[in-house]
Protein backbone atom coordinates (compact mmCIF):
# COMPACT_ATOMS: atom_id res chain seq x y z
CA UNK A 1 0.00 0.00 0.00
CA UNK A 2 1.16 3.63 -0.69
CA UNK A 3 0.12 6.16 1.90
CA UNK A 4 -1.15 9.62 1.07
CA UNK A 5 -1.02 11.92 3.50
CA UNK A 6 -4.31 13.73 3.79
CA UNK A 7 -2.87 16.82 4.46
CA UNK A 8 -0.74 16.59 1.27
CA UNK A 9 -4.03 16.15 -0.46
CA UNK A 10 -5.59 19.18 1.21
CA UNK A 11 -3.02 21.49 0.50
CA UNK A 12 -3.29 20.40 -2.84
CA UNK A 13 -6.94 20.85 -3.28
CA UNK A 14 -7.20 24.20 -1.49
CA UNK A 15 -4.56 25.61 -3.59
CA UNK A 16 -6.48 24.35 -7.47
CA UNK A 17 -9.75 25.53 -5.72
CA UNK A 18 -7.95 29.18 -5.75
CA UNK A 19 -6.13 28.75 -9.24
CA UNK A 20 -8.83 27.40 -10.96
CA UNK A 21 -11.42 30.24 -10.16
CA UNK A 22 -8.36 32.46 -11.68
CA UNK A 23 -6.98 31.10 -14.09
CA UNK A 24 -9.00 30.82 -17.11
CA UNK A 25 -7.59 27.39 -18.79
CA UNK A 26 -5.76 27.42 -21.95
CA UNK A 27 -7.75 25.65 -23.96
CA UNK A 28 -11.00 27.77 -23.19
CA UNK A 29 -8.86 31.21 -23.88
CA UNK A 30 -8.13 29.95 -27.01
CA UNK A 31 -11.38 29.52 -27.83
CA UNK A 32 -12.35 33.37 -27.34
CA UNK A 33 -9.25 34.83 -29.19
CA UNK A 34 -10.98 32.67 -31.95
CA UNK A 35 -14.65 33.83 -31.32
CA UNK A 36 -13.24 37.44 -30.96
CA UNK A 37 -11.49 37.43 -34.22
CA UNK A 38 -14.18 35.74 -36.24
CA UNK A 39 -17.61 36.02 -34.68
CA UNK A 40 -19.72 37.44 -36.96
CA UNK A 41 -21.38 39.94 -34.63
CA UNK A 42 -19.82 43.19 -33.15
CA UNK A 43 -21.73 42.75 -30.28
CA UNK A 44 -20.40 39.26 -30.03
CA UNK A 45 -16.99 39.89 -30.41
CA UNK A 46 -17.38 42.78 -28.31
CA UNK A 47 -18.23 40.01 -25.58
CA UNK A 48 -15.10 37.77 -26.32
CA UNK A 49 -12.92 40.88 -25.96
CA UNK A 50 -14.74 41.67 -22.52
CA UNK A 51 -14.10 38.36 -21.22
CA UNK A 52 -10.52 38.37 -22.49
CA UNK A 53 -10.03 41.22 -20.28
CA UNK A 54 -11.53 39.73 -17.69
CA UNK A 55 -9.61 36.82 -17.54
CA UNK A 56 -6.47 38.98 -17.87
CA UNK A 57 -7.76 40.97 -14.79
CA UNK A 58 -8.58 37.81 -12.80
CA UNK A 59 -5.20 36.40 -13.05
CA UNK A 60 -3.43 39.50 -12.36
CA UNK A 61 -5.70 40.61 -9.20
CA UNK A 62 -6.78 37.05 -7.91
CA UNK A 63 -10.27 37.92 -8.22
CA UNK A 64 -12.29 35.42 -9.26
CA UNK A 65 -13.61 35.03 -13.06
CA UNK A 66 -16.79 34.80 -12.00
CA UNK A 67 -18.77 35.70 -8.77
CA UNK A 68 -20.25 32.12 -8.88
CA UNK A 69 -17.34 30.15 -7.55
CA UNK A 70 -19.89 27.18 -8.22
CA UNK A 71 -20.45 24.12 -6.65
CA UNK A 72 -17.09 22.08 -5.48
CA UNK A 73 -16.90 18.96 -7.72
CA UNK A 74 -14.62 16.71 -7.49
CA UNK A 75 -13.63 13.57 -9.58
CA UNK A 76 -11.14 11.66 -8.01
CA UNK A 77 -9.20 8.04 -9.53
CA UNK A 78 -8.22 6.69 -6.31
CA UNK A 79 -5.95 3.65 -7.20
CA UNK A 80 -6.66 0.11 -5.12
CA UNK A 81 -3.19 0.68 -3.72
CA UNK A 82 -3.38 3.71 -2.13
CA UNK A 83 -4.17 4.46 1.85
CA UNK A 84 -5.21 7.95 2.93
CA UNK A 85 -5.15 7.78 7.03
CA UNK A 86 -7.89 9.91 8.02
CA UNK A 87 -10.45 9.48 4.56
CA UNK A 88 -10.09 11.03 1.51
CA UNK A 89 -13.72 12.34 1.16
CA UNK A 90 -12.71 14.47 4.66
CA UNK A 91 -9.53 15.78 3.11
CA UNK A 92 -10.74 16.51 -0.11
CA UNK A 93 -13.29 18.73 1.73
CA UNK A 94 -10.76 20.25 4.27
CA UNK A 95 -8.67 21.34 1.17
CA UNK A 96 -11.63 23.14 -0.43
CA UNK A 97 -13.33 24.96 2.58
CA UNK A 98 -9.71 26.15 2.92
CA UNK A 99 -9.22 27.27 -0.65
CA UNK A 100 -12.69 28.50 -0.67
CA UNK A 101 -11.98 30.99 2.44
CA UNK A 102 -8.12 31.97 1.78
CA UNK A 103 -9.04 32.53 -1.54
CA UNK A 104 -11.95 35.26 -1.07
CA UNK A 105 -13.77 32.47 -3.11
CA UNK A 106 -18.51 33.00 -3.04
CA UNK A 107 -19.71 29.85 -0.91
CA UNK A 108 -22.47 29.15 -2.63
CA UNK A 109 -24.21 26.21 -1.33
CA UNK A 110 -27.26 26.34 0.90
CA UNK A 111 -30.34 24.10 2.43
CA UNK A 112 -32.59 23.95 -0.65
CA UNK A 113 -35.87 24.23 1.24
CA UNK A 114 -34.23 26.92 4.06
CA UNK A 115 -32.55 28.67 1.29
CA UNK A 116 -29.82 29.36 4.66
CA UNK A 117 -25.86 28.97 2.89
CA UNK A 118 -24.10 26.32 4.78
CA UNK A 119 -21.39 29.13 5.09
CA UNK A 120 -18.37 26.93 3.92
CA UNK A 121 -19.33 25.72 0.61
CA UNK A 122 -19.92 22.42 2.05
CA UNK A 123 -20.47 19.52 0.73
CA UNK A 124 -18.11 18.93 -1.47
CA UNK A 125 -19.47 16.66 -4.20
CA UNK A 126 -17.07 13.40 -4.72
CA UNK A 127 -17.40 10.73 -7.35
CA UNK A 128 -14.79 8.16 -6.32
CA UNK A 129 -13.64 5.77 -9.20
CA UNK A 130 -11.26 2.91 -7.83
CA UNK A 131 -8.75 2.14 -10.37
CA UNK A 132 -5.97 -0.25 -10.39
CA UNK A 133 -2.67 0.87 -8.78
CA UNK A 134 -1.11 3.24 -6.42
CA UNK A 135 -1.67 6.75 -7.96
CA UNK A 136 -4.40 9.26 -6.79
CA UNK A 137 -6.08 11.78 -9.64
CA UNK A 138 -8.11 14.57 -8.37
CA UNK A 139 -10.17 16.83 -10.60
CA UNK A 140 -11.64 19.69 -9.54
CA UNK A 141 -14.63 21.50 -11.57
CA UNK A 142 -16.07 24.60 -10.44
CA UNK A 143 -20.16 24.72 -11.23
CA UNK A 144 -22.08 27.44 -11.73
CA UNK A 145 -25.59 27.16 -10.76
CA UNK A 146 -26.94 29.46 -14.04
CA UNK A 147 -25.55 26.90 -16.54
CA UNK A 148 -26.47 23.59 -14.51
CA UNK A 149 -30.33 25.23 -13.55
CA UNK A 150 -30.22 25.00 -18.17
CA UNK A 151 -29.36 21.52 -17.84
CA UNK A 152 -31.86 18.67 -18.44
CA UNK A 153 -32.52 14.55 -18.18
CA UNK A 154 -34.54 12.71 -20.23
CA UNK A 155 -35.79 9.61 -20.76
CA UNK A 156 -36.09 8.76 -24.63
CA UNK A 157 -37.33 6.08 -26.26
CA UNK A 158 -34.85 4.28 -28.03
CA UNK A 159 -37.33 4.49 -30.96
CA UNK A 160 -35.95 7.87 -30.82
CA UNK A 161 -32.39 7.40 -31.28
CA UNK A 162 -29.95 9.81 -32.83
CA UNK A 163 -32.26 12.30 -34.67
CA UNK A 164 -34.22 12.25 -30.90
CA UNK A 165 -31.01 13.00 -29.04
CA UNK A 166 -30.05 15.98 -31.34
CA UNK A 167 -34.04 17.47 -31.66
CA UNK A 168 -33.95 17.57 -27.63
CA UNK A 169 -30.23 18.84 -27.29
CA UNK A 170 -30.96 21.79 -29.92
CA UNK A 171 -34.13 22.01 -28.87
CA UNK A 172 -32.72 22.79 -24.80
CA UNK A 173 -30.26 25.05 -26.18
CA UNK A 174 -32.77 27.21 -28.22
CA UNK A 175 -34.66 27.13 -24.71
CA UNK A 176 -32.13 28.20 -22.32
CA UNK A 177 -31.28 30.95 -25.02
CA UNK A 178 -29.09 33.69 -22.93
CA UNK A 179 -30.01 31.99 -19.47
CA UNK A 180 -26.51 30.39 -18.83
CA UNK A 181 -24.15 32.42 -20.25
CA UNK A 182 -23.53 31.51 -23.55
CA UNK A 183 -21.07 30.51 -25.33
CA UNK A 184 -21.90 27.30 -23.92
CA UNK A 185 -20.09 24.29 -23.75
CA UNK A 186 -22.34 21.23 -23.41
CA UNK A 187 -21.51 18.20 -22.00
CA UNK A 188 -23.96 14.89 -23.51
CA UNK A 189 -24.61 11.60 -21.69
CA UNK A 190 -26.29 8.86 -24.07
CA UNK A 191 -27.07 5.43 -22.23
CA UNK A 192 -26.74 4.65 -18.70
CA UNK A 193 -29.31 4.97 -16.30
CA UNK A 194 -31.92 8.01 -14.84
CA UNK A 195 -28.93 8.65 -12.58
CA UNK A 196 -25.61 7.66 -14.70
CA UNK A 197 -26.42 9.30 -17.78
CA UNK A 198 -26.32 13.00 -15.97
CA UNK A 199 -22.97 11.68 -13.99
CA UNK A 200 -20.74 10.78 -17.50
CA UNK A 201 -22.19 14.12 -19.16
CA UNK A 202 -20.57 16.30 -16.30
CA UNK A 203 -17.36 14.53 -15.85
CA UNK A 204 -17.29 14.89 -20.16
CA UNK A 205 -16.74 18.39 -19.53
CA UNK A 206 -13.37 17.77 -17.92
CA UNK A 207 -11.90 16.81 -21.83
CA UNK A 208 -10.26 19.95 -23.28
CA UNK A 209 -12.32 21.92 -25.79
CA UNK A 210 -10.27 20.89 -28.65
CA UNK A 211 -9.73 17.15 -28.45
CA UNK A 212 -11.24 14.88 -30.43
CA UNK A 213 -12.59 12.30 -29.15
CA UNK A 214 -10.84 8.71 -29.88
CA UNK A 215 -13.89 7.14 -31.44
CA UNK A 216 -14.59 8.66 -35.04
CA UNK A 217 -18.76 7.97 -35.11
CA UNK A 218 -18.35 9.94 -31.46
CA UNK A 219 -16.07 12.34 -32.55
CA UNK A 220 -18.51 12.80 -35.99
CA UNK A 221 -21.48 13.15 -33.50
CA UNK A 222 -19.98 15.55 -31.49
CA UNK A 223 -19.48 17.85 -34.58
CA UNK A 224 -22.66 17.19 -36.27
CA UNK A 225 -24.27 18.50 -32.66
CA UNK A 226 -21.80 21.44 -32.22
CA UNK A 227 -23.17 22.73 -35.76
CA UNK A 228 -26.63 21.97 -34.93
CA UNK A 229 -26.27 24.18 -31.98
CA UNK A 230 -24.64 26.84 -33.52
CA UNK A 231 -27.01 27.55 -36.15
CA UNK A 232 -29.07 28.74 -33.96
CA UNK A 233 -27.72 31.99 -33.81
CA UNK A 234 -27.73 33.03 -30.18
CA UNK A 235 -24.08 33.83 -29.82
CA UNK A 236 -22.08 34.96 -26.82
CA UNK A 237 -24.75 36.28 -23.92
CA UNK A 238 -27.47 36.00 -26.44
CA UNK A 239 -26.59 39.17 -28.44
CA UNK A 240 -26.63 36.93 -31.64
CA UNK A 241 -23.89 35.32 -33.42
CA UNK A 242 -22.25 32.19 -34.62
CA UNK A 243 -20.33 31.32 -31.14
CA UNK A 244 -23.64 29.80 -29.17
CA UNK A 245 -21.86 26.70 -28.32
CA UNK A 246 -17.69 26.40 -27.86
CA UNK A 247 -18.01 22.46 -27.91
CA UNK A 248 -19.66 19.38 -27.34
CA UNK A 249 -18.27 16.37 -25.36
CA UNK A 250 -20.21 13.39 -25.51
CA UNK A 251 -19.89 10.33 -23.25
CA UNK A 252 -21.55 6.99 -23.88
CA UNK A 253 -22.68 4.19 -21.75
CA UNK A 254 -24.77 0.96 -22.05
CA UNK A 255 -28.46 1.20 -21.30
CA UNK A 256 -30.95 -1.09 -20.99
CA UNK A 257 -32.81 -2.48 -23.86
CA UNK A 258 -36.03 -0.89 -22.83
CA UNK A 259 -34.56 2.79 -22.26
CA UNK A 260 -32.43 5.90 -24.25
CA UNK A 261 -31.55 8.18 -21.23
CA UNK A 262 -29.93 11.43 -22.24
CA UNK A 263 -28.62 13.86 -19.96
CA UNK A 264 -27.35 17.54 -21.24
CA UNK A 265 -24.97 19.45 -18.49
CA UNK A 266 -24.82 23.14 -19.73
CA UNK A 267 -21.77 24.76 -18.84
CA UNK A 268 -20.88 28.50 -19.25
CA UNK A 269 -18.19 29.70 -21.03
CA UNK A 270 -16.32 30.18 -17.46
CA UNK A 271 -15.79 26.47 -18.20
CA UNK A 272 -13.05 26.15 -14.76
CA UNK A 273 -11.18 23.14 -14.11
CA UNK A 274 -8.05 21.79 -12.94
CA UNK A 275 -6.67 18.42 -11.69
CA UNK A 276 -3.91 17.52 -9.47
CA UNK A 277 -1.86 14.27 -9.47
CA UNK A 278 -0.16 12.36 -6.49
CA UNK B 1 -25.28 52.64 -31.46
CA UNK B 2 -25.87 55.18 -29.09
CA UNK B 3 -24.57 55.54 -25.58
CA UNK B 4 -26.02 57.41 -22.44
CA UNK B 5 -24.59 57.80 -19.05
CA UNK B 6 -27.15 57.80 -16.51
CA UNK B 7 -26.93 58.60 -12.81
CA UNK B 8 -29.09 57.01 -10.31
CA UNK B 9 -31.84 57.22 -8.89
CA UNK B 10 -32.81 57.23 -12.54
CA UNK B 11 -36.25 59.03 -14.16
CA UNK B 12 -39.31 58.81 -16.21
CA UNK B 13 -36.90 61.12 -18.82
CA UNK B 14 -34.36 58.58 -18.33
CA UNK B 15 -36.11 55.56 -19.33
CA UNK B 16 -38.20 57.37 -22.48
CA UNK B 17 -35.14 57.60 -24.33
CA UNK B 18 -33.63 54.76 -23.86
CA UNK B 19 -34.25 52.05 -26.44
CA UNK B 20 -33.21 47.89 -26.64
CA UNK B 21 -29.23 48.08 -27.98
CA UNK B 22 -28.29 51.17 -26.27
CA UNK B 23 -25.15 51.39 -24.21
CA UNK B 24 -25.58 52.88 -20.73
CA UNK B 25 -22.81 53.82 -18.66
CA UNK B 26 -24.32 53.97 -15.19
CA UNK B 27 -23.11 56.28 -12.23
CA UNK B 28 -24.58 56.47 -8.47
CA UNK B 29 -26.01 54.17 -5.86
CA UNK B 30 -27.46 50.85 -6.90
CA UNK B 31 -28.97 47.80 -4.90
CA UNK B 32 -28.04 43.95 -4.65
CA UNK B 33 -30.35 41.68 -4.73
CA UNK B 34 -31.08 38.32 -5.94
CA UNK B 35 -33.28 35.07 -4.79
CA UNK B 36 -33.20 35.20 -1.10
CA UNK B 37 -34.01 39.15 -0.48
CA UNK B 38 -36.46 38.87 -3.13
CA UNK B 39 -38.07 36.74 -0.98
CA UNK B 40 -37.39 39.22 2.10
CA UNK B 41 -38.09 42.04 0.45
CA UNK B 42 -41.71 40.89 -0.41
CA UNK B 43 -42.23 39.52 3.33
CA UNK B 44 -41.33 43.18 4.33
CA UNK B 45 -43.99 44.43 1.87
CA UNK B 46 -46.58 41.95 3.33
CA UNK B 47 -46.29 42.70 6.65
CA UNK B 48 -46.68 46.63 5.93
CA UNK B 49 -42.84 47.19 7.11
CA UNK B 50 -40.06 49.47 5.79
CA UNK B 51 -38.13 48.08 3.04
CA UNK B 52 -34.11 48.62 3.25
CA UNK B 53 -33.88 51.22 0.73
CA UNK B 54 -36.41 53.70 -1.33
CA UNK B 55 -37.68 52.04 -4.02
CA UNK B 56 -38.76 55.37 -5.87
CA UNK B 57 -36.22 55.72 -8.93
CA UNK B 58 -33.71 52.70 -7.67
CA UNK B 59 -32.08 49.97 -9.97
CA UNK B 60 -31.53 46.69 -8.43
CA UNK B 61 -28.75 44.50 -9.45
CA UNK B 62 -28.99 40.83 -9.51
CA UNK B 63 -25.77 39.77 -8.47
CA UNK B 64 -24.47 37.88 -5.13
CA UNK B 65 -20.44 39.16 -5.16
CA UNK B 66 -17.42 36.91 -3.82
CA UNK B 67 -16.34 38.41 -0.46
CA UNK B 68 -14.19 41.50 -0.84
CA UNK B 69 -10.40 40.78 -0.20
CA UNK B 70 -8.58 43.05 2.03
CA UNK B 71 -8.01 46.94 -0.09
CA UNK B 72 -11.10 45.91 -2.64
CA UNK B 73 -14.73 47.10 -1.67
CA UNK B 74 -16.09 43.81 -3.42
CA UNK B 75 -14.79 40.85 -4.94
CA UNK B 76 -15.82 39.39 -8.34
CA UNK B 77 -19.76 41.15 -8.98
CA UNK B 78 -20.94 40.05 -12.43
CA UNK B 79 -25.06 39.17 -12.89
CA UNK B 80 -26.95 36.45 -11.69
CA UNK B 81 -29.70 35.32 -14.38
CA UNK B 82 -32.86 37.17 -13.86
CA UNK B 83 -35.63 34.70 -14.72
CA UNK B 84 -35.58 33.81 -11.00
CA UNK B 85 -36.27 37.25 -9.79
CA UNK B 86 -39.65 37.28 -12.64
CA UNK B 87 -41.61 36.51 -9.36
CA UNK B 88 -40.65 39.34 -7.75
CA UNK B 89 -40.35 41.90 -9.95
CA UNK B 90 -43.93 42.69 -11.19
CA UNK B 91 -44.20 44.46 -7.43
CA UNK B 92 -41.13 45.62 -7.72
CA UNK B 93 -41.57 48.24 -10.34
CA UNK B 94 -45.59 49.12 -9.46
CA UNK B 95 -43.84 50.81 -6.63
CA UNK B 96 -41.54 52.80 -8.50
CA UNK B 97 -38.67 50.55 -9.25
CA UNK B 98 -36.87 51.52 -12.50
CA UNK B 99 -34.04 49.27 -13.69
CA UNK B 100 -33.21 45.68 -12.72
CA UNK B 101 -29.62 44.42 -14.20
CA UNK B 102 -28.69 40.97 -15.00
CA UNK B 103 -28.40 38.17 -17.58
CA UNK B 104 -30.77 36.37 -19.29
CA UNK B 105 -34.47 36.46 -20.52
CA UNK B 106 -37.69 38.00 -18.17
CA UNK B 107 -40.96 36.70 -18.73
CA UNK B 108 -43.69 38.45 -20.25
CA UNK B 109 -45.37 39.60 -17.59
CA UNK B 110 -42.77 41.84 -16.23
CA UNK B 111 -42.08 43.02 -19.69
CA UNK B 112 -45.75 44.32 -19.71
CA UNK B 113 -45.24 45.32 -16.23
CA UNK B 114 -42.10 47.96 -17.29
CA UNK B 115 -44.01 49.17 -20.38
CA UNK B 116 -47.04 49.93 -17.31
CA UNK B 117 -44.86 51.54 -15.04
CA UNK B 118 -41.81 52.79 -17.36
CA UNK B 119 -38.45 50.54 -16.53
CA UNK B 120 -36.40 48.94 -17.91
CA UNK B 121 -33.89 45.63 -18.03
CA UNK B 122 -30.41 46.02 -18.39
CA UNK B 123 -27.89 43.26 -19.37
CA UNK B 124 -24.36 43.38 -17.92
CA UNK B 125 -21.70 40.77 -18.96
CA UNK B 126 -21.92 37.59 -17.44
CA UNK B 127 -19.02 36.14 -15.87
CA UNK B 128 -16.75 39.16 -16.32
CA UNK B 129 -17.22 39.57 -12.54
CA UNK B 130 -14.02 40.27 -11.98
CA UNK B 131 -14.11 43.09 -14.73
CA UNK B 132 -17.13 44.72 -13.95
CA UNK B 133 -15.89 45.00 -9.81
CA UNK B 134 -13.56 47.94 -11.45
CA UNK B 135 -16.44 50.31 -12.00
CA UNK B 136 -17.88 49.38 -8.19
CA UNK B 137 -15.80 51.82 -5.84
CA UNK B 138 -18.05 51.57 -2.80
CA UNK B 139 -19.88 48.71 -0.79
CA UNK B 140 -21.90 47.98 2.23
CA UNK B 141 -24.38 45.69 3.57
CA UNK B 142 -27.37 47.24 4.44
CA UNK B 143 -29.81 44.82 4.97
CA UNK B 144 -30.19 40.55 5.24
CA UNK B 145 -26.67 40.40 6.06
CA UNK B 146 -26.95 36.16 7.38
CA UNK B 147 -27.96 35.78 3.98
CA UNK B 148 -24.01 36.28 3.04
CA UNK B 149 -23.86 36.59 -0.45
CA UNK B 150 -27.27 37.43 -0.88
CA UNK B 151 -27.73 40.40 1.64
CA UNK B 152 -28.48 43.50 0.01
CA UNK B 153 -25.93 45.73 -0.95
CA UNK B 154 -25.88 49.51 -1.60
CA UNK B 155 -22.83 49.60 -3.85
CA UNK B 156 -21.33 53.07 -6.04
CA UNK B 157 -20.67 52.61 -9.28
CA UNK B 158 -18.53 54.36 -11.63
CA UNK B 159 -19.30 54.19 -15.47
CA UNK B 160 -21.13 50.74 -14.60
CA UNK B 161 -21.47 49.44 -18.22
CA UNK B 162 -25.10 48.26 -19.27
CA UNK B 163 -26.97 47.21 -22.46
CA UNK B 164 -30.64 47.76 -22.70
CA UNK B 165 -32.03 44.35 -23.43
CA UNK B 166 -35.76 45.59 -22.86
CA UNK B 167 -37.10 48.97 -23.33
CA UNK B 168 -40.17 50.39 -21.67
CA UNK B 169 -41.63 50.11 -25.19
CA UNK B 170 -41.51 46.61 -25.60
CA UNK B 171 -38.06 46.43 -27.37
CA UNK B 172 -35.98 42.90 -26.92
CA UNK B 173 -32.10 42.63 -27.90
CA UNK B 174 -31.79 38.71 -27.51
CA UNK B 175 -31.28 36.85 -30.60
CA UNK B 176 -34.57 34.44 -31.68
CA UNK B 177 -33.42 30.97 -31.75
CA UNK B 178 -33.17 30.11 -35.41
CA UNK B 179 -35.37 26.79 -35.37
CA UNK B 180 -35.81 24.99 -38.14
CA UNK B 181 -40.03 23.70 -37.56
Amino acid sequence: MREIKAADISAAVAQMCMSANTKLPDDVRRKFEEGHKNETTEAGKEIFRQLLENADLAFETKLPLCQDCGLAIFYVELGEEVFVPGGINKAITEGMVTGYKDGYLRKSSCDPLLRKNTGDNTPAIIHIDFVPGDKLKISYMAKGGGSENMSRVTMLAPSQGWEGIKKFVVQRVAEAGPNPCPPVILGIGIGGTFEYAPKIAKKALLRKLDDVHPDPKVAEMEAELLAAVNKLGIGPMGLGGSYTCLAVKIALAPCHIASLPLAVNVQCHSARHEEVEF
Amino acid sequence: MPTYTLNTPLTDSDIDKLRSGDVVLLNGIIYTGRDAAHKRITDLLDAGKPLPFDLKGASIYYVGPSPAPPGRPIGSAGPTTSYRMDAYAPRLHALGLKASIGKGKRSDEVKKTMQEHKAVYFGATGGAGALLSKCITAAKVIAFEELGPEAVRELTVKDFPLLVINDAFGGELYAKPKLDD
